[in-house]
């Protein structure tokens, strides 16, 4: 996905003089060294110097610019966060504050490189948008979007590398900014989610099929501000809708979905997995340490009952 | 070095009318409100009166090719009376502070005129400074950002972070002052921090033409700045006077906020007038 997103900020920043990338000390992957070759001017590394970055990012929007901040998103979020809050969100600046290898990707680097309540802390901020996109070709999307927009700061966050396409060819809507996507549209059960666990719900709609469901999966690849009216319809139109998606119980797309549901008085059923309000402590590959919070095909595909192998 | 033909001079005798001027409307503005941090504003008048009116260029239009960013927004009372001053601000606007339907508050907000950036956390204006000077490094364009630190804004780690990039970036085009009134809301920074000293070393040291001056000498704030080698960013330690001009203010820390009593109004009046006489 960090390769996707340098290949469209490229086209972008090759598209629009205005276009800046501030990173602070992380490697130019993929087409970032071209834009750091072709465009020295406009490729700022602050080095290890988070609050800077975005200072930096501030002072070139005021000034009309077009600015991208990046590193691991504990660090362009976290580490400068009242950078974050007052010189991007207070100012309300057009600036995309990328987070890259978000949640819990970093998985044997340790809490201190894991993501796992910035959408509840991103989403707390005034005039902050957040798009969460599910697939390289929704990171594309998403990047020549935040590339063009004006309305203010956006939180991209991004997964990390060889991440698989779901979207690219046969999804059934197009990607809209705040609209929620249908990748499959099906009828009795809707499974909701966004970032790359997106792959886990598609695999577990195939074990719904396999038991001759009919199933949507929607990349609600818009966290800030939600589609409220799209998640109503969703809890409607299905008899049983499931919440997946790696972050912290509170503030993400599980307790918003459970107050759209009550507000609209759904009578759905409804099931969320997310990640616990715990810090992980154990090591591992990025799936082991997501089913060492419950995030695992297998547990949550029991608890749905889509429990028989396809 | 960038084109200085287009400055204004600099009239020490104007400038001392005009900073009798700022202080007394701020004295005056003191009076509506409990509040104003009046002795941060009285300690960097001379400097951005210098900024607006001795070092930023003009257009025929009145606009300026060049940037200030207030960056230690809680000394923002003298630049709200210098916009007023300008006309970029009306008398309404800051006969309106701090009140509910105004819009000026104790700190800067962007959006409102002449206000280029929103501060008052202090630390956010150098980083943004640099932002803005490379911006106008990459459009080609000649603008020269000013911005003005407190000295206690200098004990932030992200105001260091901001010194590095800036130097490193040859962001020739920036000008930063630190008004060093060696005040903080505990006491003399000399006394709290000593390690904060010497100022002008530190900069250097990261690669900054640095000067210090008495930042309330007008003419010699702005022979600092036009006399500048350049090819480097440039810092200002201007060493100054909290609460300058008003004997029971300088150096006493309350006065960083608080408003004078109509008694203290009558005799801090009386002291800046006898003053500029």
């Amino acid at each position: 996905m960090r390769n996707t997103f340098s290949e469209a900020l490229y086209k972008a920043a090759t598209a629009n003089p205005d276009v800046y990338i501030v990173v602070a000390d992380i490697s130019p992957a993929g087409s970032m060294g071209k834009f750091r070759d072709q465009y020295p001017e406009r490729f700022i590394n602050v080095g290890v110097a988070e609050q800077s970055m975005i200072g930096i990012c501030a002072g070139l929007a005021l000034k009309g610019c077009q600015p991208f901040a990046y590193t691991i998103a504990t660090f362009t979020l976290y580490r400068p966060f009242e950078m974050v809050r007052d010189d991007l969100c207070y100012q309300n600046l057009p600036v995309t504050v990328v987070g890259m290898g978000a949640g819990v990707i970093y998985s044997t680097l340790g809490g201190t490189h894991h993501t796992q309540e910035d959408i509840a802390i991103a989403g707390a901020l005034p005039n902050m948008q957040i798009i969460a996109p599910c697939d390289p070709a929704e990171c594309t999307e998403a990047t020549l979007y935040c590339a063009q927009q004006r309305k203010g700061p956006i939180y991209l966050r991004l997964g990390k590398a060889g991440e698989p396409n779901f979207t690219d060819k046969a999804a059934v809507d197009p990607w809209q900014f705040g609209k929620l996507r249908y990748i499959k549209r099906g009828a009795d059960v809707c499974i909701l989610s966004y970032g790359i666990i997106m792959q886990k719900a598609m695999q577990l709609a195939e074990k719904f099929e396999a038991q001759g469901k009919s199933v949507s999966v929607v990349s609600c690849h818009t966290l800030k501000p939600l589609d409220i009216a799209g998640i109503e319809a969703a809890l409607h139109r299905h008899k049983h809708v499931i919440v997946i998606e790696e972050h912290a119980p509170q503030g993400g797309l599980a307790s918003r979905t459970k107050q759209v549901a009550w507000d609209t008085r759904a009578q759905c059923r409804l099931d969320t997995f997310t990640l616990q309000d715990a810090f992980i402590h154990n090591y591992g590959s990025h799936d082991e340490l997501l089913a060492a919070h419950g995030l695992e095909l297998g547990a949550i595909a029991a608890r749905v009952g889509a429990g028989a192998a396809p | 070095m960038h084109d200085m033909t287009r400055r204004n001079f600099c009239d020490e005798a104007a400038a001392r009318e005009r900073c009798l001027r700022f202080r007394k409307r701020i004295l005056d503005i003191s009076q509506q409100v409990q509040a104003l941090h009046i002795g941060s504003a009285y300690s960097c008048t001379e400097i951005v009166d210098c900024i607006y009116y001795g070092l930023m260029r003009r257009k025929p239009d009145g606009t300026s090719p060049d940037t200030f960013l207030m960056s230690k927004g809680h000394g923002c009372m003298i630049q709200y009376v210098v916009l007023e001053e300008r006309g970029v601000l009306s008398r309404e606007d800051l006969d309106l502070y701090c009140k509910p339907n105004g819009r000026l508050g104790c700190h800067p907000d962007y959006g409102n005129p002449g206000i280029e950036a929103s501060t008052g956390s202090l630390g956010h204006g150098l980083s943004m400074a640099v932002g803005m000077a490379l911006a106008e490094r990459g459009r080609r364009t000649d603008g020269i950002i000013y911005t003005v630190l407190s000295d206690g804004e200098v004990q932030e780690g992200s105001t260091w972070e901001a010194v590095m990039m800036a130097s490193s970036f040859g962001c020739s085009n920036l000008v930063a002052f630190v008004d060093n009134n060696d005040f903080q809301s505990l006491g003399r920074t000399s006394e709290t921090h000593p390690s904060f000293y010497p100022l002008v070393d530190k900069f250097t040291a990261f690669g900054w033409e640095t000067v210090e001056v008495d930042g309330h000498d007008s003419l010699a704030v702005f022979e600092a700045v036009t006399s500048r080698r350049g090819g480097r960013p440039f810092m200002v330690v201007a060493k100054t006077t909290k609460g300058k001009g008003v004997s029971y203010m300088e150096n006493v820390p309350i006065w960083h906020y608080r408003s004078p009593s109509p008694k203290e109004y009558a005799q801090a009046a009386a002291e800046l007038e006898k003053a500029a006489s």
